[in-house]
């Protein structure tokens, strides 16, 4: 790396560039002995003596090793870590089955109005009306897009409304006095499937994909039978593939007295377009945060409602939102069968409303723009790389498309140092090695919310860093370059964690 | 990477890609090289209590590298009767020495002539050119 040619080349690529970096210690690390951020005046209340009061070991010998900081130390401390976030509100973020659209400020507006910001989530029905008729509402329009006829907010992430979706299966097939054993979950799918399937105690039935990246019928008869609790399936599946043969599918589960559960992850590919309801699915979870502009990531509260079909509304969770004859909200917890709840209070109620506003202000028509604009930019996406690089399925896909590092395998060039390099080009990199039945798997889902110039810039990076990888892979092999810290070893790190600070004079 | 010599040919294979090494009525087992080489640097390897009894196909653990997540799936059925504790503390031994110090568990067979359906050394070669070519 130390070659001019290759220092220049480094250099001149995308538009990212460095401006001040901080590098930032962590705040255990920073900060000196008695430091405060606030005078606090003196004390009328008596002092307090735990020791008067506990003993042994329960009490602590001292309160050390708390970092001591003023007010300027902490400020600082967050914003920069801020400025190292990788954001939907900074650049494309492709993230290939996580759909990481643009989150539009009117949701965040709307989540802020008093009345729900200010609203205590022990306040009687009555002075709840407002928020009560938001979920009832959203209610009303997640059926309406998804063909469900009944829904529960309650969830509090996608992998909690699948746990949900599959104990509700469970609990209608115990109800019939027919416990049975098996799940089908296809080899395409996202590993949360299989983790809901196996924590019901079914076991994991495995279904193999086609060669054309797809189910088929004739995979799935011979694996059915009375042991067969349900199948999991995601449409269109983690290749961006629609499932074709979905309603056959679906009855040929629905025969052998089996449910089908319907991941909602894709669903942006499908609104106002199709709806799972009308293809067989009996449940289904909504990933609010990708499909209706919830924040996703970065730790915050998501929200997973779910939605089930005639046979298992008695089994939702509970409480259960009415309105009642003179047109008021009310919570019911007249559900014997409910497999009770599942969350706190409403679910992760600012989720709700941000869903609510997103759906509200887009209304039916920009919805189903929405997916049309999605499908659109990943097949074109598709189309300009396809003569770059290695595209597994041929077909036209959803809203997401996937490509592969084969025929780079003499530049030594993997998947992993693409998207490394892609860093230096200014992007966050798609998902890399899933779906985990195309090897060396690049997935690309550029969402709605991409302009064609900006969709033209993502596609020139990546045509640009396939270049380099034939033209100097030293440069791949290496990068990130432009990064605050350069290639990390992964491989150490995923060895050997350190998982919690310790000061280097404080031992083990 | 189908380069036979990194196939033992006393070993048998299976299409799930682990190995099996027959002694009497023990069965040794670990993934093979080309396992291996495909999922990159192992960071994790989870594996079963000695006394679970496995089924043939049954998925016995679980190995992450940095790439991925994968099963394990037992190439025959038998009862669990040690495991490679070495893989705790050393899960790169797999990558090191897939066929000696990377290897998985020792099941006590328990259907005799099973071995007769896994692959030999050439049958997986091939398995694993065509799997290339696709």
């Amino acid at each position: 790396m130390t070659s001019k040619t290759n220092r220049t080349r480094i250099d001149a690529v995308g538009n990212a560039t460095r401006g001040i970096g901080y590098e930032e210690p962590l705040l255990f690390e920073i900060g000196s002995p008695n430091r405060k951020g606030t005078q606090l005046p003196i004390s009328t209340v008596p002092e307090y003596n735990a020791e008067d009061e506990f003993s042994g070991e329960s009490l602590r010998d001292e309160l050390s090793e708390l970092p001591e900081l003023s007010e300027v130390d902490v400020v600082r401390h967050f914003t920069r870590l801020s400025t190292w976030n990788a954001a939907v509100d900074l650049g494309l973020y492709p993230l290939g089955s996580c759909t990481m659209k643009y989150n539009p400020k009117i949701n965040e507006l709307v989540a802020r109005l008093s009345g729900f910001s200010r609203g205590h989530p022990m306040q009687p029905e009555q002075v709840s009306q407002g928020f009560l008729r938001l979920c009832w509402e959203l209610e009303t329009f997640l059926r309406e897009i998804s063909g469900m006829t009944g829904i529960s907010l309650q969830p509090s992430a996608g992998a909690q409304g699948e746990l949900a979706g599959i104990m509700m299966i469970r609990a209608y097939h115990e109800s019939r006095q027919d416990p049975r054993r098996e799940i089908l979950v296809p080899d395409s799918a996202h590993g949360t499937n299989p983790a809901s399937a196996s924590l019901n105690g079914y076991k994991v039935i495995a279904v193999p994909s086609g060669e054309d990246g797809i189910l088929h019928p004739e995979t799935i008869k011979p694996l059915l039978n009375a042991e067969t609790a349900g199948l999991m399936i995601t449409n269109p599946n983690t290749l961006g593939l629609f499932e074709t043969n979905i309603q056959e599918i679906t009855s040929l589960v629905h025969e052998a007295g089996g449910l089908v559960y319907g991941d909602g992850a894709n669903l942006n590919a499908l609104l106002g377009v199709s709806r799972p309801g009308d293809c067989g699915i009996d449940v289904m979870h909504f990933n609010l945060h990708k499909t209706f502009s919830t924040p996703h990531g970065g730790g915050g509260p998501g929200a997973g409602p779910v939605g089930v079909a005639d046979m298992l509304i008695p089994f939702l969770p509970t409480p259960i939102i009415i309105k009642n004859t003179e047109g008021f909200f009310e919570l019911s917890h007249d559900a014997p069968l409910s497999i009770g709840r599942l969350h706190g209070f409403f679910g992760n109620a600012g989720m709700l409303i941000r869903a609510y506003a997103y759906i509200k202000s887009l209304g039916a028509n920009g919805l189903k723009h929405c997916t049309e604009m999605a499908v659109l930019n990943a097949n074109y996406l598709l189309k300009r790389l396809s003569s770059h690089y290695h595209v597994p399925y041929e077909s036209s896909v959803m809203h997401e498309c996937v490509l592969s590092d084969k025929g780079l395998e003499e530049t030594g060039v993997t998947t992993l140092d693409i998207a490394k390099r892609l860093i230096d080009h200014g992007y966050h990199p798609p998902t890399i090695y899933f779906p985990l039945v195309v090897s060396g798997a690049i997935m690309i889902e550029p969402t709605e919310s991409e302009s064609l110039e900006g969709l033209d810039r993502f596609a020139d990076a990546l045509i640009a860093v396939r270049e380099e990888a034939i033209e100097e892979p030293d440069i791949l092999l290496t990068a990130p370059h432009h990064t605050r810290h350069n290639r990390l070893d992964e491989t150490r790190a995923a060895r050997n964690p350190i998982l919690r600070f310790a000061k280097e004079d404080s031992g083990p | 990477m189908s380069n036979s010599d990194n196939f033992p040919k006393e070993l048998y294979y299976s299409k799930e890609d682990e190995w099996v090494r027959l002694t009497n009525d023990r069965a040794t087992i670990g993934i093979t090289f080309y396992a291996q080489e495909q999922l990159g640097d192992i960071v994790f390897v989870e594996l079963p209590e000695p006394g679970t009894v496995l089924s043939a196909k049954e998925t016995f653990g679980v190995i992450e590298s940095v790439k991925a997540v994968s099963d394990l799936f037992s190439p025959i059925s038998g009862e669990v009767i040690e495991i490679n504790e070495a893989l705790t503390e050393r899960p790169e031994l797999v990558n090191e020495n897939c066929y000696g110090d990377g290897w998985m568990l020792v099941l006590r067979i328990s259907e005799e002539k099973q071995h007769e359906s896994l692959l030999t050394a050439a049958e997986y070669c091939t398995l694993i050119a065509e799997r290339e070519q696709s």
